[in-house]
């Protein structure tokens, strides 16, 4: 167990360090690529715990989308580094009343699973060994046949949020030449070129 | 001590003896990829390419090497310093990182874990990240332009990858990348007659999605003719302009190592890996490791071919190609495959 113990030190130090550094950091870009780097020391305690999957789509989801489009916004952002900081004072008291919320769940949930670890187990469902069923698997069997409708609503919600979204920002120019494929291919030699025979000397 | 060195010491070693191997025999076939590149290049229009150093130029791609190791690297004033070096290390450690899953041979793995194929769909997905910092850090218009061009373009492609990994994956039923290549052994040509051949590999089962598949490879390693995050006569070099000597080796070297990596990646999932195209005396006596070399060469080759061939794509066509053409072909094939498995049991 040493070599285990020994990384999760490392991804756990990281990650906490990393997590200090992304509301520690002047700049908001390095912010947002400190956030990655903690998203990243959470996948490696992930797998660390068994959850191979959890951690790859953390990485797939988290990493390589969401925080992409993030970073993606924050550049193009024109932010005013000093009046940013300004607001600090103003903003620290929902900040910190935020952090004590989260903080007394955290309390709750971790201190309620030490006094009496049945408690959760009554409502999860049974989990095979991971000799006898990959986690993948595991949880496709859980998803897809338990919880189908959550799941699919869940989905759904995404969906409505997709649409709400681009109907939103959609605009339609009318000015605007655009290409269309299907009258482009559409286009046969007859209605595109016209063969002219021109004499020597005359023109057209 | 002895105890030590029997569960901590030795495991390690051995993994890095592996990786350090790994990682020179892929460098080496790197330097070799380029040149190969510059060489089809150059036959599509009628050149000699690359042939002064040393015999038929195969040297080139080290004389290349020493020249941008020795060159003094240039860092804009007014660039973001440590990002703009972190950047072209984040694009190579992660363009090699990859490696540690692919099989090159039977049980020639330096990680064979679960979610093999999931792992590498992760990693190339961060490899986005190189190239962003590299166009934000250089704190000039075209990098940051290029930079941006290329985290929509490699976001959109991976869409319709992910779903042509997924109809792989539902004939396969596993994520391990050694099951994807044993899988193989047995497809569509065994019910044609013809069994242990090439005709059993998913290329002909799947064969939309390996179409979609290597054109997606194309735009998410930013190959020509979707180089538009570094499309010279718009954007000078893209998200590279600032960027020389060293780094820029390092953006390079990732560029190419990533390139190669799709090439494996299309190897495993399409062309059956190591196996042998016809399971018959002399084939098989050859070692999975050359078949699989030739088979990701093959498919570099036609990487060269279409970068020699193709022009560029403009970029609304670019997008309307992965959004509107290949992501619903792609999803449209997985519901049509998930119903073929499901209705004749083959699943």
């Amino acid at each position: 167990m040493g070599l285990q113990a020994l990384f999760f030190y490392i991804f756990a130090f990281v990650a906490v360090a990393s997590a200090l550094m992304v509301i520690s950091a002047k700049n908001p870009v390095h912010s947002v690529l400190f956030l990655i780097l903690t998203f990243f020391n959470a996948a490696g305690l992930f797998l660390l715990t068994g959850a191979e999957f959890l951690a790859m789509i953390l990485l797939v989801v988290y990493v390589g989308a969401v925080a992409v489009l993030f970073l993606f916004v924050v550049m193009m952002l024109d932010v005013d580094f000093a009046e940013l900081r300004s607001g600090v004072l103003k903003y620290a008291p929902v900040g910190f009343l935020v952090g004590v919320i989260l903080a007394v769940e955290l309390v709750v949930f971790v201190g309620g699973n030490i006094i009496s670890p049945e408690a959760g187990k009554a409502i999860t469902m049974p989990i095979p060994a991971l000799t006898e069923r990959t986690n993948t698997a595991a949880l496709g069997d859980v998803l897809y046949s338990n919880y189908i409708y959550f799941f699919q609503l869940s989905g759904l919600v995404l969906l409505v949020a997709m649409i709400g979204a681009i109907v939103l920002t959609l605009r339609h120019r009318t000015h605007v030449r655009r290409q269309d494929i299907a009258t482009q291919v559409a286009r046969s030699p007859e209605t595109a070129i016209e063969v002219v025979k021109v004499k020597p000397g005359q023109g057209i | 001590m002895d105890t030590f060195f029997s569960t901590y010491l030795w495991p390690v070693l051995v993994m890095v003896v592996q990786s350090l191997l790994l990682m020179v025999a892929l460098l080496i076939y790197i330097a070799y990829v380029l040149l190969f590149d510059r060489k089809i290049w150059a036959a599509v229009q009628m050149r000699r390419g690359p042939n002064v150093v040393g015999p038929w130029g195969l040297f080139q791609s080290f004389a290349d090497l020493l020249k941008f190791v020795l060159k003094e690297p240039v860092i804009p004033a007014g660039a973001n310093k440590g990002v703009f070096l972190l950047a072209p290390l984040v694009a190579v450690t992660l363009a090699l990182a990859t490696w540690a899953v692919i099989p090159l041979a039977d049980g020639w793995v330096i990680a064979n874990i679960n979610v093999g194929i999931l792992y590498v769909f992760a990693i190339s997905s961060l490899e986005v990240y190189g190239i962003i910092m590299g166009g934000w850090a250089s704190n000039s218009k075209y990098p940051f332009l290029g930079a941006l061009r290329s985290a929509a373009q490699m976001v959109s492609y991976e869409v319709s990858i992910g779903f042509v990994i997924v109809t792989v994956l539902l004939t396969v039923g596993s994520l391990n990348l050694t099951d994807i290549v044993y899988a193989q052994k047995d497809g569509l040509g065994t019910m044609l007659g013809l069994p242990n051949t090439f005709l059993d590999w998913n290329w002909l089962a799947l064969f939309p999605m390996f179409i979609i598949f290597f054109i997606s490879a194309l735009a998410e390693t930013n190959r020509p003719p979707f180089d538009l995050p570094e499309a010279e006569s718009e954007l000078v070099a893209g998200f590279m302009v600032e960027y020389g000597s060293t780094p820029y080796m390092m953006f390079m070297l990732g560029e190419y190592a990533a390139i190669v990596l799709m090439c494996s990646l299309t190897t495993i999932l399409f062309l059956g890996g190591w196996l042998p195209p016809v399971d018959i005396a002399i084939l098989n006596w050859v070692p999975g490791i050359i078949w699989f070399i030739l088979k990701a060469t093959m498919v570099f080759f036609m990487f060269g071919l279409v970068k020699a061939f193709v022009p560029r794509y403009r970029y609304d066509q670019l997008m309307r190609l992965g959004w509107k053409v290949f992501l619903p072909l792609s999803l449209a094939m997985v519901v049509i495959v998930a119903f073929v498995l499901k209705l004749t049991g083959w699943a």
